[in-house]
């Protein structure tokens, strides 16, 4: 007998390479245009996808209180979610660097040029990101524009936690890290489809009966 | 020798003198710090969200919700001698991360969470002595069980004993 995805419980190994997929095309796609942007090779790692509970997501990027920069992107349209981009500060003072040819001002006191200067690149990354999606899957994404955050990684995580928590106990994501490197510490890209959207994807891919 | 017990996401926990609670980066979520000075019983609970009430059944974490996890960390601070009739709150959290969320299910969440915890505390009794709450930072909350403070640390905006 065939069922329908409807509990994170419910996806098979076949659903994870697919997200894996996903992921891979996604953030493949997101980092050359980043690299276009800077005119320099941008890396990703192999995505990962988790399903983990809440406490256990700011753990797996680096603990609570861990000083990053936070984008955050609705999705809508067929799929759901939330797109985030927690960019290191080393990462986040390059890009700037790059693109404006000024230092970045402190931490947590970005001020309005950098602002809106990474904010841009966190929409052509998602928007690059969620088109490979779309033409993959036949179906229609759209972004918000970002919003920007500087802060303890745990803080940060906060909205999308509660976003989810309304829905369940625990969150599935689909990470890229970016731009690994021993001296820096990684910067990341997390897909975070509700269920249902992930259903969507599945059904459209021809995979959504186990 | 004083132990420091850290209090994760949509959990709580008490603890008795020189214990000291803590739990980090609350963004959005509130975290609700009770105390009875004359036992010197804490307790802590890092909320996420207001009500339990409007969830779906395939939520069922009552240490998640304003109107279920206080309630739940009276009776473990009881379990530990805390007296319901002493206790006193301190409160702090709720902050909006991002400015522009246009999404309706989070906008604001971080007042309807503070506004769902204080309703709680008035149903409860249990009077406010001090609230660090909103703006648009996260916040790292100590409490003492020795004296009953909180301290609030944050990323780049500094500390302050409550």
């Amino acid at each position: 007998m065939e069922r329908q995805l409807k509990h994170l419980e419910d996806l098979n190994d076949l659903h994870m390479d697919v997200l894996r997929e996903i992921g891979n095309i996604g953030s493949g796609n997101a980092a050359s245009a980043l690299s276009t942007m800077l005119d320099r090779p941008v890396d990703i790692s192999v995505p990962r996808v988790r399903i983990l509970d809440y406490n256990e997501v700011t753990e797996s990027l680096g603990g609570p209180e861990e000083l990053l920069v936070g984008l955050l992107l609705s999705l809508s349209g067929d799929v759901t979610g939330m797109m985030m981009f927690l960019l290191h500060k080393d990462f986040a003072h390059m890009v700037i660097s790059t693109l404006t040819g000024e230092e970045m001002p402190n931490m947590g006191d970005l001020d309005e040029f950098s602002s809106s200067a990474i904010q841009e690149v966190g929409n052509i990354m998602a928007a690059s990101y969620v088109n490979a999606i779309a033409s993959l899957t036949s179906l229609t994404i759209d972004i918000s524009p970002p919003d920007l955050c500087v802060d303890m990684v745990g803080a940060i995580l906060s909205v999308p936690a509660i976003y989810f928590g309304n829905i369940g106990d625990k969150i599935i994501f689909i990470e890229d890290e970016l731009d690994k490197s021993d001296d820096r510490k990684s910067s990341h890209i997390l897909m975070i489809p509700e269920m249902d959207s992930l259903a969507k994807i599945m059904a459209n891919l021809g995979l959504e009966s186990i | 020798m004083s132990q420091t017990i850290t209090v994760g996401i949509s959990d709580l926990n008490v603890v008795r003198a020189p214990d000291v609670l803590v739990t980090y980066a609350l963004g959005s979520c509130v975290g609700i710090c009770l105390y009875d000075a004359s036992t010197k019983v804490a307790g802590l609970s890092h909320i996420m969200l207001p009500s339990s009430k409007q969830a779906p059944t395939s939520v069922n974490q009552p240490f998640k919700f304003a109107d279920t996890a206080v309630e739940l960390l009276i009776r473990k601070m009881e379990s530990l001698g805390g007296r319901r009739a002493l206790l006193k709150a301190k409160i702090a959290g709720g902050a909006q991360m991002f400015s522009g969320m246009s999404n309706s299910t989070i906008a604001n969440i971080g007042q309807r969470n503070v506004a769902a915890v204080k309703m709680e505390l008035i149903r409860q009794k249990i009077p406010i002595l001090a609230e660090d709450t909103g703006k648009n930072y996260g916040r790292t909350l100590f409490l003492t069980a020795e004296d009953g403070m909180m301290r609030i640390k944050s990323a780049n905006k500094g500390e302050w004993v409550w």
